[in-house]
């Protein structure tokens, strides 16, 4: 087992985002979170890797509880790479130096081994020509294949994706889909959360819909799409697809 | 008309040469200590335990609150002799100019920092660095970047309010336009005379400050 949340409420002052939420991912499974605005995908996935705080409940990362205070959350994210909407590159590095960062700053891998590593991840995601460029100059696709590519340089375990495309001009989306759907044919343990259904449909060993705080309804995506079981469930999926 | 302003200038000058190297260097011990305390305030006070960042508050509180002329007398007349048996005044003004810019620096330090937006720490923090890797090397180096500019204006406040240490006969300009005037009965020549080499060190700070800031943008 990957990541078992249990129990997981999340409040943000008298407002509790997140009522109760019971998952788990196991290894190589490509988990989709779809759902409305404001339904909690997003808290949920910060909360596995501790970006928010957790009000109650559990959140194991392969049995270790991240709840727990004693627990070395520097080291366990080590093994959760996180992408982010926003990108989130450093824009006073090269493309190069944000992906060495970590494992150099981090993991002190050797400047040469971190640069080789990143040169390869540069390559997989299309953009070794963009080694020397800063963040700046690239697009919204690049920037967040690069996030990408950053993200996999500690060589994580699993990897959680927050809207990945959401902040992405529409002829930018294919290019990102791409890459993470080539990293889920690799192998990768994925938590997705994101609108584009047809990733979902087509990557997704199960998708997730949450509303209101609650997971409503999951199941595998084909079965989901077609036949979904909670009223609420159908509402949106009739709005989106 | 008694003495001619030319011969008087002619001869302080050896005191307006010493008295700007003075103010140069009081004000190059307040930049020193001031940032590099200034700092240490600044993260004080961003600590997320209220009682530990009580005292750097109330430090920035009073630093900026109150009078630098007061803080000046206070130090010189109040905290230096208690510590050192002695006032002096060299000592004292390094010290009151460098509190009194920490606590400047470290508001500035502190706006720069929360102006870099929080993403940022997250990404870093997400790649497994803790609080302070994800400081060093991702929010600090953008920041001050951004704090330049209202840094710049600081130091050049700085060596104005040196002058406020002619008061404690730190033997700075100010302090010898002064013993000029008093000695020929005159006002216009050495103030005047002193006007013009303040705006000389301001003008080549902001020069300075300038360049630095190119040079960065261009990097």
């Amino acid at each position: 087992m990957m990541i078992k949340v249990e129990n997981l409420k999340k409040s943000f002052g008298e407002n509790e985002v997140l009522k109760k939420i019971n998952l788990e991912v196991e290894k190589q499974e490509v988990v989709v979170v779809i759902g409305p605005s404001g339904s909690g995908k997003s808290t949920l996935l910060r909360c596995i890797n501790l970006l928010e705080t957790i009000t109650s409940g559990h959140v194991f990362i392969e049995g270790t509880d991240i709840a727990d205070k004693t627990a070395n959350i520097n080291k366990i994210r080590q093994d959760v790479g996180m992408v982010f909407q926003q990108f989130n590159l450093f824009p006073h590095m090269t493309v190069l130096d944000n992906i060495m960062l970590a494992p150099t700053k981090v993991k002190k891998v050797p400047k040469e081994q971190a640069k080789a590593k990143a040169m390869e991840l540069l390559g997989k995601v299309g953009l070794a020509e963009k080694a020397d460029a800063y963040p700046d100059s690239l697009s919204g696709g690049q920037k967040q294949r690069i996030a990408i590519a950053r993200a996999l340089a500690m060589e994580p375990k699993m990897m959680l994706f927050d809207e990945p495309t959401s902040a992405l001009d529409p002829e930018m989306v294919g290019e990102v889909l791409d890459v993470m759907k080539q990293l889920a044919k690799d192998g990768m343990t994925m938590v997705v959360v994101t609108h584009e259904m047809g990733f979902a449909r087509e990557v997704g060993d199960r998708v997730i819909f949450m509303d209101g705080g609650y997971i409503v309804e999951e199941n595998e995506p084909n079965q989901l799409f077609a036949h979904p079981n909670e009223e609420r469930t159908k509402a949106f999926l009739s709005k989106v697809l | 008309m008694g003495v001619n302003p030319i011969d008087i200038i002619r001869e302080y000058l050896p005191f307006l040469a010493s008295g700007t190297l003075f103010t140069i260097g009081f004000s190059l011990a307040g930049i020193v200590f001031g940032t590099i305390l200034g700092l240490l305030v600044c993260f004080g006070k961003m600590l997320n335990n209220k009682v530990l960042s009580a005292p750097f508050v109330c430090y920035i509180t009073f630093f900026r609150g109150t009078p630098l002329f007061v803080q000046i007398l206070l130090i010189h007349f109040g905290v230096v002799p208690a510590i050192f048996g002695q006032s002096n005044g060299i000592i004292s003004g390094i010290v009151a100019l460098s509190l009194n810019e920490a606590a400047y620096i470290a508001e500035v330090f502190r706006a720069g920092i929360q102006s870099i937006d929080e993403g940022q720490t997250e990404a870093a923090r997400s790649l497994g660095m803790n609080r302070l890797q994800a400081m060093r090397y991702v929010v600090l180096p953008q920041a001050v970047h951004r704090v330049l500019p209202p840094m710049g204006n600081e130091f050049i406040s700085l060596i104005k309010d040196s002058s406020l240490l002619a008061a404690i006969a730190a033997p700075e300009l100010t302090y010898w336009a002064q013993a000029m005037g008093a000695q020929y009965a005159i006002t216009w020549t050495p103030y005047l005379a002193i006007s013009f080499i303040y705006l000389i060190l301001t003008l080549t700070m902001s020069f300075l400050v300038n360049r630095l800031e190119r040079r960065m943008a261009t990097k």
